[in-house]
């Protein structure tokens, strides 16, 4: 779908709603798990949902999916109540949990056709449908193995066919890249990009600030059981700053200098990187100017002052600085942001 | 199996964005699955993991053996004068002890599958929600077939002479499978109520040992003190092993008949629904 379709979409009738919480709640004993998430998920757009272990995400996810029952408030997917209409809500819905979520005793065709199955399909259908889904996964030759003889790729991959036996209209991808090499983890985000483009609304659980950023449109930031954040990407790195400037100077020496002169330019907090001639300057909000503006300004103002910068870039700023500023802790995924400071503060100390 | 190390380093092939475009396209769902049909498929699932771990029919198959040799010789001599005179008596009872005794695996089986992400995944499914229980139950009931089998077997080859004959020897097998299926249920409860594998067994063998002990398996009650023939008397076992005793022996004894499915039906209107709040729960 164009862009231009979708808004006209929009436009023509309210916004459909894939999900819609009010205050969820859900306590495990004394903890509050979730503490009071409203979220509001539009159909057909991948909706991420930030925080680290432990943030609550998967809870969350569970009453979605009528998996956990809330303790308060009220979650509605598609319309129906995940409580009262349970059964509504499951025949349109598909969970690809954190753990694979097939039966690892079964090989790869007998979970797919088992599934399928249970979703009502005649065995014959059943059959080629598996069959199909396990080509279209590049997993043909894996079939007739036993899933727990699965690498951790292959065991994502199946565990999104399972998902997508009956294409679902809301699909929840818990971590579905946790603990997978880069190039596994590229491959899952393919798998969301053209589950999404059929029109399939995602729920996106992550801890990987960069994994929101690639696939997902809308971005609720979660700690502690609450939303401390909510709004597309742009919205949510905005609410940071403008953006940054990374600069590298050739001669150390000049880095204190350097320093002030971007201070006074750019209204910017600066920062000293752990490689001798590196700066960061994370630009203010208070001119109208664009990044680009002020970054042009401060290059012009270095050269005025004999300051020779080797390198330079112009970066939006990252969700993980986004991370950072939100909840004034670090998330537990290790970003790179965090084991830097880290490593500075011991050498300090 | 060596595959996985060999699948671990093997190239993946890559996902085609087209086919699965395609197969993305049909948004239409065949209707939901009848409760009898979602149970059947469960309980295919349960034939399939005996394929791929029949080391799991030992206890259907071995155990069974021993039960019959070892109190069929143990107690034979002394009890009714030789094991081939006792073995006309004990074999329909000792059928009713070992297959009720191998329904513990139930809950064991439940509870080691409760913990995997499988589970979470039956449970997002809009089916008739008792199915994946009843499939496991199924999946149970084709082990406790190959039990009675076996153990009969055994006792033809030891003496034992059914004076039923095939209908009769069919018709006790078949009344104590509709029981075991219902004493099972209080397995499923406590595979979903007990948080390990070895509490669920220790719980199995509190319950298992007095109840199939202290019944008429192994001597006729009359001996026993008063209360302990009072309960003896009216233990479910008792019934269900006098019943088949007398439906293997050629009679119909339908007093014991109406107490077994009695007692079958409370079992199951007692430990379902609770089995299943649990479930729904979890």
């Amino acid at each position: 779908m164009s862009p231009q379709s979708a808004a006209a979409g929009r436009a023509a009738e309210a916004p459909d709603l894939a999900i819609e919480t009010a205050s969820l709640v859900k306590t495990f004993g004394e903890t509050r798990a979730v503490d009071g998430v409203d979220l509001t998920v539009p159909t057909g757009t991948v909706y991420g949902v930030l925080g680290p272990n432990g943030a609550g995400k998967t809870t969350t996810v569970k009453m979605l999916a009528t998996l956990l029952r809330p303790d308060g408030g009220e979650a509605h997917v598609f319309g129906h109540d995940v409580v009262r209409e349970a059964d509504a809500v499951r025949s349109r819905v598909s969970l690809t949990g954190q753990y694979a979520s097939v039966d690892e005793d079964l090989t790869g065709t007998e979970n797919l056709v088992l599934l399928g199955r249970l979703l009502g399909h005649h065995k014959r259908t059943a059959r080629d449908r598996a069959a199909q889904l396990l080509e279209a996964f590049g997993l043909t030759d894996a079939a007739a193995k036993q899933v727990k003889h699965y690498s951790g790729g292959m065991r994502r991959r199946i565990d999104i066919a399972a998902s997508i036996l009956n294409t679902p209209d809301l699909l929840f991808l818990d971590e579905p890249t946790t603990g997978l090499d880069p190039r596994s983890r590229n491959q899952v985000w393919d798998i969301v990009r053209a589950v999404v483009a059929q029109g399939t609304t995602v729920l996106l659980t992550t801890q990987y600030l960069d994994e929101a950023d690639q696939l997902a449109s809308r971005i609720a930031v979660i700690d502690k059981g609450k939303v401390i954040a909510e709004g597309t990407k742009g919205e949510l790195k905005a609410s940071v700053g403008a953006g940054s400037v990374h600069l590298r100077l050739r001669d150390p020496a000049q880095r204190p200098e350097a320093e002030e002169v971007l201070r006074l330019a750019l209204d910017a907090t600066v920062q000293r990187e752990p490689d001798p001639v590196a700066l960061t300057a994370r630009m203010g909000t208070s001119t109208s100017d664009t990044a680009a503006e002020q970054a042009a300004r401060a290059l012009a103002e270095l050269a005025r002052c004999g300051i020779t910068v080797d390198n330079f870039s112009l970066g939006q700023p990252s969700l993980d600085e986004v991370f950072l500023a939100l909840t004034g802790h670090d998330t537990e995924a290790g970003s790179t942001t965090g084991s830097t400071e880290a490593s500075e503060g011991e050498v300090a100390a | 199996m060596s595959t996985a190390t060999t699948t671990e380093n093997k190239e993946l092939a890559p996902v085609s964005a087209e086919s699965l475009a395609a197969l993305l396209v049909t948004r239409e769902r065949p209707p939901r699955p009848s409760a009898l049909s979602a149970s059947l498929t469960f309980g295919w699932r349960a034939i399939l993991k005996i394929k791929h771990v029949p080391e799991q029919l030992f206890d259907v198959t071995a155990f069974p053996i021993m039960m019959v040799l070892m109190y069929t010789y143990l107690f034979g001599g002394a009890l009714a004068g030789s094991p081939r005179e006792y073995i006309q008596f004990l074999l329909p009872g000792i059928l009713v002890m070992s297959v009720v005794m191998i329904t513990m695996y139930t809950g064991v089986s439940v509870n080691t599958d409760i913990e995997k992400g499988v589970f979470d995944r039956f449970r997002t499914l809009p089916i008739w929600r008792p199915a994946v229980m009843v499939g496991y139950l199924l999946g149970d009931a084709l082990r406790y077939t190959m039990a009675s089998v076996v153990m009969l077997t055994v006792g033809i080859i030891l003496g034992y002479r059914p004076d039923g004959g095939v209908v009769g020897v069919v018709a006790g097998i078949a009344l104590l499978l509709v029981f075991s299926f219902a004493f099972s249920w209080i397995w499923t409860m406590f595979g979903l109520l007990l948080r390990t594998e070895k509490s669920v067994m220790g719980v199995s063998m509190m319950v298992i040992f007095p109840l199939t002990f202290l019944s008429n398996v192994f001597v006729d009650p009359s001996t026993m003190p008063g209360w302990l023939q009072a309960f003896v008397n009216n233990s479910p076992i008792t019934h269900v092993s006098s019943a088949v005793r007398e439906l293997m022996a050629g009679e119909w004894p339908t007093a014991e008949i109406a107490w077994s499915l009695g007692w079958a039906g409370l079992l199951i209107l007692v430990f379902g629904p609770v089995t299943m709040r649990l479930y729904n729960r979890k």
